[in-house]
């Protein structure tokens, strides 16, 4: 025996296929559950989808049929007037976090940040019917939105912080060594640099909150009817789901599970186009 | 000095308690190649990034003393008046990743905000890039990524970059250091050849391209400024021992 054998080279070895196993098992299992959720999401509402789903308002309770298009309405806007809201504010304080570092204000920010994606979404949406429904007087779309961008705003923030940071400062010394103001070397050379991570950081948000029911239960409400005026409440795909899914109704359920599909699809649209956009748009330093 | 360009009156910068540039006196003479030399951590860098100060980047900086450009000082004026008048070249070449060749040569005046015609743009494209000798190298491909082009060819593009805004001064902070000897060569001739037009400071390492292309050097050793004279001088007949134990390759 040499003094560089290795003692016990036996036992590391079964060690080592018990821990490479393990991670193999975890990872399958974690994997098998997403793909059963899809799997019988779409085995159960791919039947129901059709065209009057899309095109139809809700019928009267006793009537079959009818569709989800205010609904579908209703969510498109809510989530769009959402991240309208949400981006700007997020973007700026995710460029304030990443310029200001180690500063007790930016320190303070980034926590309440942590606290904000901690708070549940039922709060928020309490929080803005006290704020806004409560004064105003009556529950409307935009309130629904607004509730739904404080939700966006933490996964906006950290994913612009986090790209910011990565660019390298010579960048930004550059820019700056030409004469350029702090405002457009932000504008045209930091975020034009960073623009991958901040885009995928607003999807993911929009992702978070395309799903959401409980901020909306007290701010959009809820609309039978087809409704394009912000100012009045209207119907969100999720709502939809729940109050269907709740129902006694058959048909309920087959549109509550068709609305699932969407929903489901629209969310893997997402991820695809972050995948799509962020090999895309890599900036290569 | 005749042809004063730049001047400093008892420049200091300090980081946090740590002083590193410590009362620096000297002029820089128009159109003249000027070397900063001196090992690492004698503060060559420092002094050129308070010219266009950089500094105010790093919030612990602290610039004490007057750094005169003719006869204005440039801690009194617009930091971004200074930054278009005296251009910089970094040790790494960093040119806009977003950008195109041709964007980048221009950066300077878009990130400015100045309006150009496009036969302008052309024009000042071509001459800044025929200036550091890239332009045949690239003028068939001006719409590709900067990114694209080799190291050396990055860095003359940065040099293009700021010769485009026609700047009173180019500070060149160890433009070669992150480079193989071929592309070093590259940008020495470059430099040569801009010698007589511009006025360049440049800080280095390197002892023959300090010997090769510089009219003055300037030898820093901790934060203190030895020697300046002229290159041939300093080379051949240093006045202070430190010095020449430096080129000689005693200590550094």
């Amino acid at each position: 025996m040499t003094p560089y054998d290795i003692q016990g080279l036996k036992g590391r070895r079964i060690k080592d296929k018990i821990f490479t196993s393990m991670v193999w098992l975890l990872t399958f299992s974690c994997l098998a559950v997403v793909f059963i959720i899809l799997f019988y999401i779409f085995e159960k509402g791919i039947g129901s989808l059709n065209w009057a789903l899309f095109s139809q308002n809700p019928k009267p309770v006793g009537e079959t049929g009818g569709g989800l298009l205010n609904a579908i309405v209703g969510s498109l806007m809510v989530v769009t007037i959402g991240a309208i809201i949400a981006i700007p504010v997020g973007v700026s304080v995710g460029i304030y976090l990443a310029e200001n570092r180690g500063r007790k204000l930016s320190d303070r920010i980034a926590l309440a940040v942590d606290v904000l994606q901690g708070i549940p979404s039922i709060v928020i949406g309490i929080v803005i019917y006290v704020w806004i429904v409560k004064p105003t007087g009556k529950f409307s779309s935009y309130s629904g939105s607004i509730a739904l961008a404080i939700m966006m705003l933490p996964p906006i923030i950290k994913n612009t912080e986090e790209t910011l940071i990565l660019i390298p400062t010579t960048l930004k010394e550059a820019s700056l060594a030409l004469g350029a103001s702090y405002f457009r070397t932000t504008m045209k050379v930091m975020l034009p640099a960073g623009i991958g991570g901040i885009f995928s950081g607003c999807i993911i948000g929009i992702a978070r909150i395309a799903g959401e029911v409980a901020p909306l239960l007290f701010t959009a409400f809820g609309n039978p009817a087809l409704n394009f005026n912000i100012l009045k409440p209207v119907d969100t795909i999720p709502k939809v789901i729940f109050t269907y899914a709740s129902s006694p109704y058959d048909d309920w359920h087959r549109i509550a599970w068709g609305g699932s599909v969407i929903l489901v699809s629209f969310i893997i649209l997402l991820n695809t186009i972050i995948k799509i956009f962020e090999s895309r748009w890599k900036v290569q330093f | 000095m005749e042809g004063t360009i730049l001047r400093t009156e008892n420049l200091r910068v300090s980081f946090g308690d740590n002083l590193v540039v410590k009362g620096i006196n000297m002029e820089i003479g128009e159109k003249k190649v000027t070397a900063f030399m001196g090992p690492s951590g004698c503060g060559k860098t420092t002094i050129l990034r308070a010219i266009n100060r950089l500094h105010e980047l790093t919030p612990e900086a602290k610039v004490e003393g007057k750094i005169f450009l003719h006869t204005e000082n440039i801690n009194e004026m617009e930091a971004m008046t200074v930054r278009r008048r005296v251009g910089m070249v970094f040790q790494r070449p960093n040119p806009f990743p977003t950008m195109s060749i041709f964007e980048n040569v221009i950066s300077g005046f878009t990130l400015n905000g100045i309006k150009l015609k496009s036969d302008e743009k052309n024009h000042i494209v071509e001459d800044a890039l025929k200036k550091v000798a890239l332009w045949e190298e690239v003028k068939d491909h001006l719409k590709k990524r900067a990114t694209s082009l080799s190291g050396g060819q990055q860095q003359r593009l940065c040099l293009a970059r700021a010769v485009a805004m026609k700047p009173e001064v180019i500070l060149l902070d160890e433009p070669t250091s992150a480079l193989d000897p071929l592309s070093t060569a590259k940008i020495e001739d470059l430099l040569y050849e801009l010698k007589g037009n511009y006025t360049l400071i440049i800080v280095t390492h390197n002892m023959q391209q300090a010997a090769r292309i510089s009219d003055m050097t300037a030898f820093f050793y901790l934060g203190e400024l030895l020697e300046y004279d002229d290159t041939k001088k300093v080379f051949t007949n240093p006045k202070n021992e430190k010095t020449q134990n430096y080129i000689t390759g005693r200590f550094g």
